[in-house]
């Protein structure tokens, strides 16, 4: 498997072969606070880099989850919108959100690695 | 204009608190435990919340002083006993609603709690009414706590004997520490709790007091999933200006010898809408499945017309479910009625459901 990617809308996505997984981040989690309601996109629809693709919903508030890179929604993970307190529990693991089998792997190029996204959250969430 | 600090503050943040601006203060969201561990342990144990930033109005006068609040409350506060609070509303002459309130009957006088964002306006809209024959004060020099779920009355009589004797809506003084308290039996939880008045200078140490018997720090993100859980209204959500007690389905809180002859501000609108009944009332209302309907979202009919809007909508910790309020027209607002909730540009199936969602707890008294 590749090396984990970040983007500033803080999912994030590994790549093997050329299926993508995504989830949303550890740090979105706790700014989000505890999430109740997760929706994601369909099967078989196309989804374009940084356009919306679906959607978490803390106590508090509404958040859309963007795709990092586009691609055809291959899998979704039911098991975050029938108990959506696991992507508090393990956001970066179990709880992905969706798979995708992605048209240009250059796009992964633009996003962050950890090192680089670490610093980013720490110096937009202060 | 600088945000305010309630006398709690230094306690929140050393409690990691998150922070938001409400009303101008800077007031705690929710502490590390988050939302919906905070909510149920208000439920099962002992909630603490820093309403600090409410306004406590004391109106000192004479007899007179009952005579003239009651041409602008909808009370018989002729008859309302020492230590009785009722719960009522500050209305023009439309019966829009400027803000609601809970108004205790004491020593020379009255207590009224206000809204934090409305108590400025308050102040003026009584003090031009009332004008300068009785002596008001929003006293900034008290800071108001709340103590809310089942293990509350032992906590709060361990600290402060007697208060186990309060029934609900009433309240007194007691003294604790070399000071005088106000206490009153009520809340805004659906749970058993107190109010407590306490000056600025001793907040702080009774909280600790308070958390060393076990009670926990409460942040307003809890506060407001337990109260709309309980079906309570969020002023500037449920109730504004154009909204009135009547269409608000408060009409309980009017108290009944003063719908016959009316004397208070707005009375004329509220006898007509009693007898001719209000185009839109508060509903309780449950999503289907999971869905969350926030603010704002507008409500359908099954034929593609538009009934209503939902005011508050969140997840219920305890309901473990999706809930909300709204105002929905007269013919659609019988409990057990489907609507449609029009969320990220979809419809999706609702039922318009009694209130509270959840049972209260409240322990019985005298109102």
């Amino acid at each position: 498997m590749s090396e984990v990617k970040f983007s500033k809308e803080h999912e994030w996505i590994t790549l093997e072969g050329d299926v993508a997984t995504i989830g949303i981040t550890k740090h979105a989690t706790e700014m989000l606070g505890d999430i109740v309601f997760a929706e994601l996109p369909e099967k078989g629809s196309n989804v374009e880099k940084d356009g919306t693709a679906g959607v978490v919903e803390s106590t508090k508030a509404a958040s859309d989850v963007y795709t990092p890179v586009s691609g055809e929604v291959v899998d979704t993970n039911q098991s975050i919108v029938d108990d959506p307190a696991k992507i508090n529990e393990d956001p970066e693991g179990g709880a992905w959100f969706f798979k995708l089998k992605i048209k240009d792997t250059s796009e992964l190029d633009t996003l962050m690695n950890k090192e680089e996204y670490d610093k980013f959250a720490k110096e937009t969430s202060s | 204009m600088e945000i305010k600090k309630t006398s709690l503050n230094k306690l929140h943040q050393s409690n990691n608190a998150k922070f938001v601006e409400f009303a101008g203060y800077e007031m705690p969201i929710q502490y590390s435990k988050g939302i919906i561990e905070e909510h149920k342990f208000t439920r099962s144990n002992s909630g603490i919340f820093d309403v600090s930033h409410m306004g406590q109005l004391f109106i000192y006068g004479d007899e007179s002083l009952s005579k003239e609040l009651e041409k602008i409350f909808p009370l018989d506060l002729k008859n309302l006993k020492q230590n009785c609070s009722k719960y009522s509303f500050l209305m023009n002459e439309d019966a829009g609603i400027y803000d609601d309130l809970i108004i205790t009957k004491i020593d020379e006088g009255y207590l009224i709690i206000l809204n934090a964002a409305c108590k400025d306006k308050d102040f003026d809209i009584l003090f031009n009414l009332l004008g300068s024959k009785f002596k008001m004060n929003l006293d900034n020099n008290r800071s108001l706590i709340a103590i809310q779920g089942p293990k509350s009355v032992e906590i709060l009589n361990s600290i402060i004997n007697g208060v186990d004797q309060l029934n609900f809506m009433t309240g007194n003084w007691f003294d604790s520490d070399n000071q005088k308290l106000f206490v009153t039996r009520s809340g805004y939880t659906g749970e058993d709790g107190f109010e407590i008045s306490i000056s600025n200078d001793k907040a702080e140490k009774f909280v600790e007091n308070l958390i060393e018997k076990g009670a926990q720090l409460i942040g307003l993100g809890a506060r407001d999933t337990l109260r709309l859980e309980a079906g309570l209204c969020l002023y500037g959500h449920e109730l504004d200006i154009n909204k009135t007690p009547v269409e608000a389905n408060l009409k309980w809180a009017i108290s009944k010898s003063r719908l016959s002859n009316g004397g208070f501000i707005g009375s004329k609108k509220i006898m007509n809408q009693i007898q001719d009944g209000a185009s839109q009332i508060r509903v309780g209302i449950k999503p289907e499945g999971r869905l969350i309907a926030r603010e704002k979202t507008k409500i359908f009919n099954d034929a593609d017309k538009q009934i209503g809007e939902i005011t508050s909508g969140t997840f219920g910790p305890s309901v473990n479910g999706p809930i909300a309020m709204g105002y929905v027209d007269k013919e659609f607002s019988k409990v057990d009625t489907k609507i449609l909730l029009e969320v990220r540009g979809k419809k999706h199936p609702a039922n318009i459901c009694a209130l509270p969602f959840y049972k209260k707890n409240y322990v019985k008294g005298v109102n």
